[in-house]
């Protein structure tokens, strides 16, 4: 039975782990600073721009990898990087859909950190960029969960890494999109073995967070 | 103060006209003040008269509506681009203790950090704090576990060890027993005793006034409706709703 799978499995999970990674360093990276600011900052619009990251959790996969796969298709404004069906449009398309998630639960948690840490900071001299970053710190407990929420989704996805990846055996396929092939060609076996790596990849990488966190190496 | 014989009284803190608006709530109403080094001087009034939120806005943490600020001779604005540097020359010690997230020691030694003191000075000195504020023995817990009491002797010693011009200590003894009270008012007087420093003290307890502090004002309302010495406030008060205040607060 096993011949039936003619690609690389252990292949396939690398790849899914190297573009959801990316994605969520990539989105983290956007998106902590940009939920701080959100949360932190007090300018007008600031409540319509907090409503519109919330409703942004609920962004489907599939806008987004067309968002990307207008944009790089070969006619589109970025057409010229010939990205598409490359890991890295997928690593683009599920950074999307990571900001949000990571912006959102960052603007919560530096929310939540006292009012008065942030000018007591300030009074004792810390200039406004150091006194955000001695928030974030506070709030890391929290940043630290949006940055893993962020992983939950983008490993979790199949749209987006569908629609502009293309499944390709040996170049895009991941995890999710093989499960999605196996099934269609009625391979539940594989389709549900895939699906048990998947779990175990994802539900590892959360363990191997919450390890680092309880040792306080994170 | 008086000044001595031969020397000039230097002024670290003025206000003019400073007044804070929040939508129509008039927190803080054309306020002028000012404080000259060696002074202590307490600001009395009941609660919501805008006694924080004058001290949050000498201390630069929002914008003034209108009026100004001008520290050791040079007027100050949060919108100019080195305002942390110029927050640097004062300390304020808010009214509701904040702990960072990490051990006392590191707490009280934030200041220092910030300021690029080196590590050895930084332990020197958080050390020799610790010291004198009974805080010794906590200097490894973390800041967010300690008492009531120690939390606020340890916010009193973050904010001081940096060696501010000007202290703005708002209601630092509030809810404090007699001992750790008199903790921290001595500390007061170690700190202006070095000749070229102020502090300015809100406290709703009239005998810590007269105390500690040669001035007072009376806030009542967003306004000063009474300047002068602490004594003669309590003794000779010229505007009747003074009279009222401090009859009530006299009365325990
Ligand atoms: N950010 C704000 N937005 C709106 N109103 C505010 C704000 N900060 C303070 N106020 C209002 O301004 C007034 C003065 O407040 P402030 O905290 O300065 O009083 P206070 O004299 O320190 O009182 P207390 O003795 O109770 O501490 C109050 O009516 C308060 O509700
Ligand atoms: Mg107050």
């Amino acid at each position: 039975m096993v011949d039936v799978i003619t690609y690389d499995v252990v292949q396939v999970t690398i790849l899914s782990l190297y573009v959801s990674g990316s994605a969520t360093i990539l989105g983290a990276l956007i998106g902590v600073p940009l939920g701080a600011a959100i949360g932190l900052k007090e300018f007008g619009g600031k409540g319509l721009l907090k409503t519109i990251t919330y409703t942004m959790y609920g962004f489907p996969p599939v806008i987004s990898g067309l968002f990307i796969y207008y944009v790089f298709s070969r006619a589109g404004p970025l057409g010229d990087f010939g990205i598409l069906f490359t890991p890295t449009a997928m690593i683009l398309a599920q950074t999307l859909l990571v900001i949000p998630l990571v912006a959102g639960v960052t603007i919560s948690s530096v929310s939540e950190v006292d009012r008065n840490i942030k000018n007591t900071v300030l009074s004792l001299g810390a200039s406004d960029r150091q006194a955000t970053f001695t928030v974030i710190k506070e709030a890391w407990v929290g940043v630290i969960t949006a940055v893993m929420i962020g992983f939950g989704r983008a490993i979790a996805e199949v749209g987006a890494a569908y629609m502009v990846g293309g499944n390709i055996e040996g170049k895009t396929r991941v995890l999710t999109t093989a499960i999605m092939l196996e099934t269609r060609m009625g391979h539940f076996e594989y389709a549900i073995g895939l699906g048990v790596v998947l779990l175990i990849v994802a539900c590892g990488v959360f363990l191997f967070m919450r390890w680092l966190q309880e040792r306080e190496l994170l | 103060m008086v000044a001595r014989e031969g020397t000039t009284v230097n002024e670290i803190l003025r206000t003019e006209g400073l007044t804070k608006e929040y939508g129509k709530k008039v927190a803080v109403s054309d306020v002028s003040i000012s404080v000259n080094e060696g002074d202590v001087i307490g600001i009395m009034g009941p609660s919501g008269s805008g006694k924080s939120t004058f001290f949050r806005l000498i201390n630069m943490l929002e914008p003034p509506t209108k009026g100004t600020v001008v520290l050791d001779g040079k007027e100050i604005s949060t919108s100019d681009s080195d305002v942390h540097m110029t927050r640097r020359k004062m300390a304020l010690v808010l009214q509701k203790p904040a702990a960072m997230n990490r051990s006392v020691f590191n707490n009280i030694a934030f200041g220092l950090q910030l300021r690029g003191i080196e590590d050895e000075e930084v332990e020197r000195r958080v050390t020799d704090y610790l010291g004198r504020l009974g805080l010794a023995e906590s200097k490894e817990r973390n800041a967010r576990s300690l008492s009531g009491g120690e939390m606020q002797r340890m916010c009193f010693a973050r904010s001081v060890i940096v060696e501010p011009k000007l202290i703005l200590l708002d209601e630092f003894t509030a809810n404090l027993d007699p001992q750790n009270i008199s903790i921290l008012e001595n500390a007061v007087r170690d700190f202006v005793k070095r000749g070229d420093a102020a502090a300015m003290i809100i406290t709703h307890n009239p005998f810590q006034a007269k105390r500690l502090c040669d001035r007072s004002v009376l806030m009542m309302d967003g306004e000063f409706i009474e300047q002068g010495e602490t004594s003669k406030i309590f003794s000779s008060p010229s505007d009747e709703r003074t009279k009222a205040f401090v009859s009530g607060e006299m009365v325990f």
